[in-house]
């Protein structure tokens, strides 16, 4: 997550103190991510040092305090505005224990995948169950936090799907015969070379 | 205090080579006041167990006690009577008389319960106020939404204080934020001290229940267990 980008952003609706910033930052982030006043300072200090933000003179618009003020400058604007629409990199698939430990568990004689699978899927529509709580209990009033329940709620309910389907798609090849300690069968394409994997991947 | 209560109930359909298990040996008790939501696959037996224990269909063994009361031992004329008053269904198309108004729909049940019209259609206009459809009480169901018309599905499964409630997919066609609306609002009968069932293969509109039961082939293989508070989520070092 980006802290830097969080306080440019807050900054973008005009000079604020740090202790403020830190305050409205967990705010709106639905109170889920603590942040302490001096991860907020050393961020501010890099900001600053990139020419992101400046401090502000003790005459200007901001009464003065004991703590620094900041304003964002025109160059922390335009860092924001292009952050804000550079997609994070989703395009490699992270290294998953769940998924290693089904494809490891595939490869153990003896293991009932059924009972592997449903334990981790029991394990997760708990926490689904405590973050719907959470949820209900705030009943929509913080909208913040409900996006970031709501995200949370859709990432692992996108893990239970991968489950069921991975059980469905086991089941299928046991039924049809498969053997996990087999390696893959290389099919001959009709020309009678063997066919390349569709992403390129080596098996 | 137990709603409902499946002892060991087994449920086999057709013979021979057509035999189907559908339920195996399945026991299940729900109190007032809990949700409960039964996942599985499809072909798993969860409508099965649905039917079975809203008396629509008779387990070919075990037992169904509803309040109590052994619904085997009944009449014909008993377990109507038993629907009637003490169970409410919901379903995934909503099944809401198209001929009837909104507060019509609600108020048929009391009505065929002996109920007179007026303190019937006083209950429905009660019941539907209470979801925020008070202005959708004359309406027709082709006059409402999706989210509108299983709202009112729920109002008449649950009016005229119904302990048990019975829904199979309940938001299955609906987005999600009708879905979420759904769930929410039978979330909260059961807090009032209504008993729920919801069949769903959704983890989200499931994660709404107290308890989470999962079916395989026909038999209860698992459920969650909800720590006591939600604190654990939050609080946490980011």
């Amino acid at each position: 997550m980006s802290v830097r980008h969080a306080l440019l952003a807050l900054l973008s609706e005009g000079p604020k103190y740090g202790l403020q910033l830190r305050e409205e930052f967990e705010a709106n982030t639905g109170q889920v991510w603590p942040l302490n006043v001096g991860q907020v300072y050393t961020t501010l200090q890099r900001l600053e040092r990139d020419g992101l933000v400046t401090a502000l003179a003790d005459t200007e618009e901001l009464e003065p305090g004991p703590q620094k003020a900041y304003r964002i400058t025109e160059a922390g604007a335009g860092e924001l505005a292009h952050w804000l629409r550079v997609p994070p990199d989703l395009s490699t698939p992270p290294r998953d224990d769940l998924v290693m430990k089904v494809l490891i568990a595939v490869r153990v004689p003896g293991t009932d995948m059924s009972e592997v699978i449903q334990a981790h899927r029991r394990y997760l529509i708990q926490l689904m169950q405590e973050w719907t709580r959470l949820k209900d209990d705030d009943n929509g009033n913080d909208v913040a936090f409900a996006l970031v329940v709501d995200s949370e709620l859709f990432r692992l309910d996108s893990v239970v799907r991968w489950l069921d389907a991975a059980e469905a798609r086991l089941r299928r090849a046991i039924a049809d015969g498969w053997n996990p300690g087999l390696p893959p069968a290389i099919r001959p394409a009709s020309n009678g070379l063997p066919t390349r994997h569709p992403m390129g991947i080596r098996r | 205090m137990t709603v409902l209560e499946l002892r060991s109930v087994s449920k086999v359909y057709g013979r021979g080579a057509a035999e189907v298990q559908a339920l195996r040996d399945v026991s299940l008790t729900v109190k007032a006041r809990e949700m409960v939501a039964v996942m599985g696959p499809s072909g798993s037996g969860k409508s099965s167990l649905l039917t079975i224990a809203g008396t629509l269909e008779e387990p070919t063994s075990g037992a169904v006690l509803v309040n109590g009361e052994d619904t085997l031992r009944m009449s014909g004329g008993g377990k109507s009577r038993l629907r009637r008053r003490a169970i409410g269904y919901v379903f995934q198309d909503f099944n809401l008389l198209p001929g009837l108004t909104a507060a019509e729909n609600v108020s048929l049940p009391l009505e065929l319960d002996g109920t007179s019209m007026r303190k019937a259609h006083l209950a429905a206009l009660e019941a539907l106020d209470g979801l925020g459809l008070g202005d959708r009480a004359g309406h027709f169901p082709d006059q409402m939404s999706g989210g509108e018309r299983q709202r009112v599905a729920i109002a008449r499964a649950v009016v005229g204080e119904r302990s048990l409630l019975l829904a199979d997919e309940p938001s299955g066609a609906l987005d999600s934020a009708n879905g979420e609306a759904v769930m929410r609002l039978i979330h909260t009968y059961c807090k009032r001290g209504v008993a729920a069932v919801v069949v769903t293969h959704d983890a989200q509109l499931a994660s709404w229940a107290d308890r989470v039961v999962f079916l395989r082939d026909g038999r209860l293989v698992d459920q969650t267990v909800l720590p006591a508070g939600p604190e654990t989520l939050l609080g946490q070092p980011s």
